[in-house]
């Protein structure tokens, strides 16, 4: 009763209810937005780093097959090749192969002969390239053909590609699906804010008759579901961040998958979520609600 | 026209407070609710506005505190004219205004204390500059043991008088009151009336809405009548309770 009651201790209670029954639902369905978003951040960034990784790779090596002209060993053509691909300024090392890696290469195709020996195979000499000044197939290929050697530069040039291609394709791929998935969080929370003004018409009107401007009640709303947002955005994010870190224990140092590698450090891409949730929140609610009162005048 | 000093169609529109000039309502494509009202309000003036049910009392209040746009005719409030105010300056006009609305429209969820203290709130004050102020105003009005209960557990009397404390928290210059005595007993009603004859003497335009035409007769005070959405105006008739 009024005894319990103290002016001066009295503070503003919130414009709006400070619970509904369908903020529950709101949560949740930005909650599970979240998530998938984080999820998808997190693919992208772990497909990205494995793009880079085998393209990094490739581009780091090469691949000459060597072809033994007539009164030449195929072990002597492929130690000759390497020996000259070895003085290639930007070779850091070249290295013929065993001829059991070359037999292996034909095995599949040609089966477990017993004189598969006396066969011509051609040799392999795989080449480290300096990273940082790699030589160019033609290069190599003008070095070998110098030494009178018959041979086949492979320098990865077609998979670097395709796997850049790859990487781009999956990149721009989760940024659609992350705008997507955005939008999806806005258009819902679009959906609360005119709910909750339908709900809360007396509120509007009572505000709006009291003399409030259109932005002063535009604000509740857009604070209200802020912080409903900002919630829905951390546990989405918590919960990302665990399935994330569940997928890099997992697979050990290589996540998962070695196709699909997750670092430690990708959990920091779902810090911004109930920022970003909360900025989208904002944005959408304030237009909404603005809309929407300037609608009942 | 009355000889009321207080209603005329000829004063000075910059000293009116209310302005109407041949002002008629209709709602959507509906017919007139009202037509061709023409009646100014000098500061500090105290009316009712009388009519059968219908006639329109509710919709005149609307369209002095904002609530309605007229389809004809013109209307300014403290020497402003309405249809050139732009959304921004609207608020501000209407902060000015206090009112009591028919169903009181208080807010559910809050306090009587922070029902009350809604339109300083709204115009941006401290909690720590008002604080004593509403206390003050809600025990003036009797509710000073109900500062904290919900509206929902307040009587009706108690929900009256708790919407006539927000309308005059903000000291406003214009008080619209409808039908504030409507649904309390005669004691109430002279309680309140009462009331809005301080807030008169305090400075406040009052125009009210009534049927109670009892309180109209003894208050002395001169009343606009409305009946099939024309007005008259009708001196007093006969002396303050």
């Amino acid at each position: 009763m009024s005894e319990s009651f103290d002016p001066a201790r009295w503070r503003p209670a919130p414009l709006l209810p400070a619970t509904e029954a369908r903020d529950g639902g709101l949560v949740f369905v930005v909650t599970v937005l979240c998530f998938l978003a984080c999820l998808t951040a997190l693919g992208v960034i772990a497909a990205d780093r494995a793009a880079r990784g085998w393209s990094g790779q490739l581009a780091g090596e090469a691949t000459v097959i060597v072809r033994a002209k007539a009164g030449e060993t195929p072990d002597a053509a492929a130690a000759r090749a390497a020996e000259t691909l070895a003085g290639v300024t930007g070779v850091v090392e070249a290295r013929a192969l065993e001829k059991e890696k070359a037999y292996d290469l034909v095995r599949p195709w040609l089966g477990d002969i017993a004189d598969l020996e006396d066969l011509p195979v051609p040799r392999l000499v795989a080449i480290t390239l300096d990273p940082r000044a790699p030589p160019n197939a033609e290069m190599l290929d003008k070095a070998l053909k110098a030494q009178g050697l018959d041979a086949v530069v492979d320098d990865h040039s077609v998979w670097i590609k395709d796997i850049r291609r790859a990487a781009d394709t999956v990149r721009w791929a989760g940024a659609a699906i992350f705008l997507l998935i955005a939008a999806a969080a806005g258009y819902v929370i679009a959906f609360a804010t005119r709910a909750g003004l339908a709900a809360r018409r007396d509120v509007v009107e009572v505000l709006h008759l009291s003399g409030a401007d259109d932005g002063y009640i535009a604000r509740l709303f857009q604070i209200r579901f802020a912080q409903l947002a900002a919630v829905a955005g951390l546990i989405g994010a918590v919960t990302a961040g665990i399935v994330g870190a569940a997928l890099r224990l997992a697979g050990g140092g290589q996540g998962l998958t070695p196709a699909l590698p997750v670092a430690w450090i990708d959990l920091l891409a779902v810090v911004p979520c109930p920022l970003l949730a909360a900025v989208v929140a904002t944005v959408v609610a304030h237009r909404t609600a603005l809309h929407l009162i300037r609608a009942l005048q | 026209m009355s000889r009321n000093p207080d209603i005329s169609a000829a004063s000075s529109a910059n000293e009116d407070v209310v302005r109407f000039d041949n002002v008629s309502l209709r709602y959507g494509r509906g017919p007139e609710v009202l037509r061709g009202l023409s009646f100014a309000l000098r500061p500090g003036s105290f009316h009712f506005i009388t009519g059968p049910s219908g006639a329109g009392k509710s919709s005149l209040l609307k369209l002095v505190y904002l609530g309605a746009r007229a389809s004809g005719g013109g209307i300014r409030l403290f020497g402003q004219d309405l249809a050139r105010l732009t959304a921004d300056q609207r608020p501000a006009v209407r902060r000015r205004i206090g009112v009591v609305f028919q169903d009181l429209l208080l807010l559910d969820h809050l306090s009587a204390f922070d029902n009350a203290a809604l339109p300083l709130r709204i115009r941006g004050a401290r909690a720590s500059e008002y604080r004593s102020d509403v206390a003050e105003l809600l025990a003036w009005v009797g509710l000073g043991a109900r500062m904290h209960a919900m509206p929902a557990t307040l009587a009706g009397g108690e929900k009256q008088r708790l919407a006539i404390a927000r309308a005059v928290v903000n000291r406003p210059d214009i008080l619209l009151a409808d039908e504030p005595t409507g649904n309390v007993d005669p004691d109430m009603a002279l309680r309140i009336y009462r009331l809005f004859v301080e807030l008169n003497r305090l400075g406040a335009t009052v125009l009210i809405a009534t049927h109670d035409q009892d309180m109209v007769a003894r208050s002395g005070r001169p009343a606009l009548h409305l009946d099939g959405g024309a007005l008259t105006v009708r001196a007093p008739q006969g002396a303050a309770p």
